[in-house]
């Protein structure tokens, strides 16, 4: 456990020092940008979820049902995509959390660059609102991976979002550069490199990956813009492209961003598992190469999505080969989280309940994925709901409740009030059994050969009945899961009016960042000379009168 | 030699920062190695980013190589060679202003950074002047497309492929010893043409492009170098924007003899 500090810091609440709209928006502290972050990433998802709604109603039925078009849909399923993946999933935990926690994990006053920070919560805002324009002028159909040709000759504005995926992609590696020298430099003397907290691997990892891999994207869109508007026969086969090289490049970027979006939630669930297992995590310095380790697999295995593509047999069953070493770490991690909570003693708040989520769905999905990642059996599945439910068991399923996690266990901290527990276990599961009937039907009639990405599948109905059933029991799912998130964002809304005021430590973490007020103060207070293990939890005990944790006297 | 001197920014003792340590950081070399380090990472994804497009070339060139050999011809090699010296120059200048900050030559700085700029400028000039030949011979991507967004006709959206001026091409590769082409042939060639130019344009374009922001950074450091803000205590924006600077010259040294020395 950390020695505590001396004299705790004498300015106010960060949330209203200093005061005025003005310093909000031009604001450097990252507690703000995190803060602003949450708000507009919440906004992304509610906008993804909207129209994830809209296609699960679209398929309740056999048969246009809401739709009429088969074109509107591909546009429903497009946006849905692009908006989550570029809007939600890929800035959500570094770019909340991950600026709200990691300076104060390692007391640091700041990240290193915080002009630079703020530019990446304004790259983001313009990436929105290209995104928002797409939306204006009617929506984009090429799915959200922008394949060649279809997407340099469609009639939907395919420029725009490129153009704002590719801003989107400067936000990110802004602060991916920002963390990397934050937690390279700027560490206290005495913490070494073992002694940070986990969450700050996982973000280390994401870091290094936002830095190799977007460039790639970046590029590739820029190329595909540059076709679309000026004809450079780059991917086009008409004019002596390749559209397949299109697809390396794409997966070069996004399988790695997969990895972007999982292995900080992965790093949000080593503290909250530790926490509130009142344990000591188990195997921190596998928990912390792993992390490493994903990030780096993760670049090795991007044609595992061009197994149907055209690549060449040897080339296919290299990219299978290396998948499965994918799953090592990823297994170590959740091996260590299932020994970390072995006799410890687990206390079920929210945070823990959705971290218990998060191991269960993400198991699930990464069990599944193994299927698609062999070569045979891929072929089988490919393009069905098999692999629509596998991608939603491991983003929505892992980095939806880590977020989650993430958001009821420091919004204590962010917001300085408590939530009723009791209803956020209720959410916890409301959001489980949502999710599973949403997407475990999914994995069946995929199986059986329900296609991604069709609106209409009367005709499969000739072969397969039952189809109908688990099509009506996905969209019930969905619309408890989003039910889910509403009453999570209706408990934590409604926390800020009548929620009891939050103790400093409420869930007696040993990180740095529980050891100021609640909510933080404008100034972060600086590490102790001694860093301790920060999973030490002996010399905690809970204070009834605070309601909160403290030293033991 | 600027990596052999970080030691100059030595951290004030007894606790009081220099005036431009930002407050978020303990001592002027955490501030300075900060810096550096994120310069460092900054570059890296450059590196990736035009990796991209070399990466492209490759795949593109096995796959077509007549295209570059066509294509090539087109190109104005002594102004590409003359644009190379001036940008390894610009580079000379630039390192010889990071030592002169070093060593407090402020004096120096300013002039050293000031022939970079000049040469930065020279580079964009030619450049301009090379895509005006390519632009009169209506050989540039899209450029059938571009005239028709500022001209005041009201027709339908022309096509994306330029039409390149059929006489220049043919007795450019006549000169070229690609003499008495049929007319199937020649239009082979033009499609090659068109193929060699959006490559060109891309590289050269993306190229352009970051030598203009190096010259606009290098004209604020300039202004801060006249000011008097620069010695031996503080030199970081003038190394960042040099490691900025270098890496925009080494681009282009791969840039050239893939686009104009073809054999």
């Amino acid at each position: 456990m950390n020695k505590p500090l001396q004299s705790k810091s004498t300015t106010g609440s960060y949330l209203i020092d200093p005061p005025g709209l003005k310093s909000w928006l031009f604001t450097l502290d990252h507690k703000r940008i995190g803060l602003m972050f949450l708000v507009l990433v919440s906004m992304a998802l509610a906008l993804g979820a909207f129209f994830a709604l809209l296609i699960r109603t679209e398929l309740t039925l056999p048969g246009p049902t809401i739709v009429s078009e088969p074109s509107t849909y591909n546009r429903l399923f497009t946006l849905h995509g692009a908006v989550m993946i570029f809007l939600f999933v890929i800035p959500v935990i570094p770019a909340t959390f991950g600026n709200f926690a990691l300076p104060m994990m390692l007391g640091a006053r700041d990240v290193a660059f915080p002009r630079l920070n703020l530019a990446s919560l304004y790259f983001y805002v313009i990436g929105l609102v290209f995104f928002l324009l797409v939306l204006i002028f009617g929506g984009i159909d090429t799915g959200w991976t922008f394949y060649p040709p279809y997407s340099t000759s469609t009639v939907t504005p395919v420029i725009l979002a490129v153009v704002g995926a590719f801003i989107l992609g400067f936000s990110s590696i802004f602060t991916g550069i920002n963390f990397l020298v934050t937690i390279h430099t700027m560490r206290p003397t005495g913490m070494g490199w073992f002694r940070m907290p986990l969450f700050l691997w996982g973000l280390y990892g994401t870091a290094v990956i936002q830095v190799l891999a977007t460039p790639v994207l970046a590029i590739t869109l820029l190329l595909l813009a540059a076709e679309r508007l000026l004809g450079i026969g780059i991917f086009d086969p008409k004019m002596g492209g390749d559209p397949i090289l299109f697809q390396h490049f794409f997966w070069f970027y996004s399988h790695p961003a997969v990895y972007i979006m999982i292995l900080p939630a992965m790093g949000v669930i080593s503290e909250v598992v530790s926490v509130f297992s009142r344990k000591h995590i188990f195997g921190y310095k596998f928990i912390a190469y792993s992390s490493l380790a994903i990030a780096l697999l993760g670049f090795l295995v991007w044609g595992h999505h061009m197994f149907t593509s055209g690549q060449s047999q040897l080339v296919g069953m290299i990219f299978s080969a290396l998948t499965f070493t994918v799953a090592i770490p990823s297994a170590i991690k959740v091996f260590n989280w299932l020994a970390t909570m072995y006799k410890g003693s687990i206390g079920l708040a929210p945070p823990m309940c959705f971290a218990l989520n998060f191991i269960f769905l993400f198991g699930i999905g990464g069990l599944t994925g193994l299927f698609l990642g062999s070569l045979a059996t891929d072929i089988h599945v490919h393009d069905t709901s098999f692999v629509v439910a596998h991608f939603h068991y491991t983003m929505a399923g892992g980095v939806l409740m880590a977020f989650l996690a993430g958001l009821y266990y420091w919004w204590p901290k962010m917001t300085g009030r408590m939530y009723n527990l009791v209803w956020g276990q209720v959410s916890a599961w409301m959001i489980l059994i949502g999710f599973n009937l949403t997407y475990f039907p999914q994995f069946i009639i995929g199986s059986r050969g329900m296609p991604r990405r069709y609106y209409d599948y009367t005709r499969l109905l000739e072969v397969n009945p039952e189809f109908t059933f688990y099509q009506i029991i996905s969209t019930v799912g969905g619309f408890t899961l989003v039910g889910g998130l509403v009453l999570v964002a209706f408990i934590l809304l409604r926390s800020l009016f009548v929620g009891a005021k939050a103790p400093d430590n409420p869930w007696g973490s040993g990180t740095l960042e529980w050891q100021c007020n609640s909510p933080a103060p404008h100034e972060n207070t600086p590490a102790p000379d001694d860093v301790g293990d920060c999973y030490d939890y002996n010399d905690l005990e809970f204070d009834e009168q605070t309601k909160g944790y403290v030293m033991k006297q | 030699m600027t990596e052999s001197h970080p030691s100059d920014e030595k951290p004030n003792d007894g606790g009081c920062k220099a005036p431009h340590v930002a407050h978020h950081f303990d001592s002027a070399q955490q501030q300075y190695d900060s810096a550096k380090l994120g310069m460092w990472i900054f570059l890296l994804t450059e590196v990736l980013f035009f990796s991209g497009l070399f990466c492209f070339y490759a795949v593109y060139r096995a796959n077509n190589p007549q295209v570059f050999v066509d294509g090539h011809h087109f190109l104005n090699t002594p102004l590409g060679a003359f644009n190379t010296v001036v940008l390894i120059f610009s580079s000379l200048t630039m390192a010889l202003a990071v030592r002169a900050a070093q060593l407090d030559r402020n004096r120096s700085v300013v002039c050293l950074l000031a022939v970079t700029i000049l040469c930065g400028l020279t580079f964009m000039v030619v450049k301009g002047v090379e895509y005006k030949q390519k632009w009169d011979h209506h050989m540039v991507p899209g450029q059938t497309r571009i005239a028709h967004w500022f001209s005041d006709e009201n027709t339908q959206s022309p096509p994306k492929k330029f039409q390149p001026d059929v006489q220049y091409v043919r007795e450019h590769l006549e000169e070229a010893g690609h003499a008495d082409l049929d007319d199937e042939e020649l239009a082979q060639r033009i499609d090659n043409l068109r193929s060699y130019m959006g490559i060109y344009f891309a590289l050269t374009g993306l190229h352009a492009l970051h030598v203009i922001i190096g010259v606009g950074v290098l004209c604020v450091v300039l202004i801060m170098a006249i000011r008097g803000r620069f010695g031996s205590h503080r030199f970081t924006p003038v190394d960042m924007t040099g490691l900025y600077w270098h890496l925009v010259d080494l681009i282009w040294i791969y840039v050239f003899p893939l686009l104009y020395l073809i054999p």
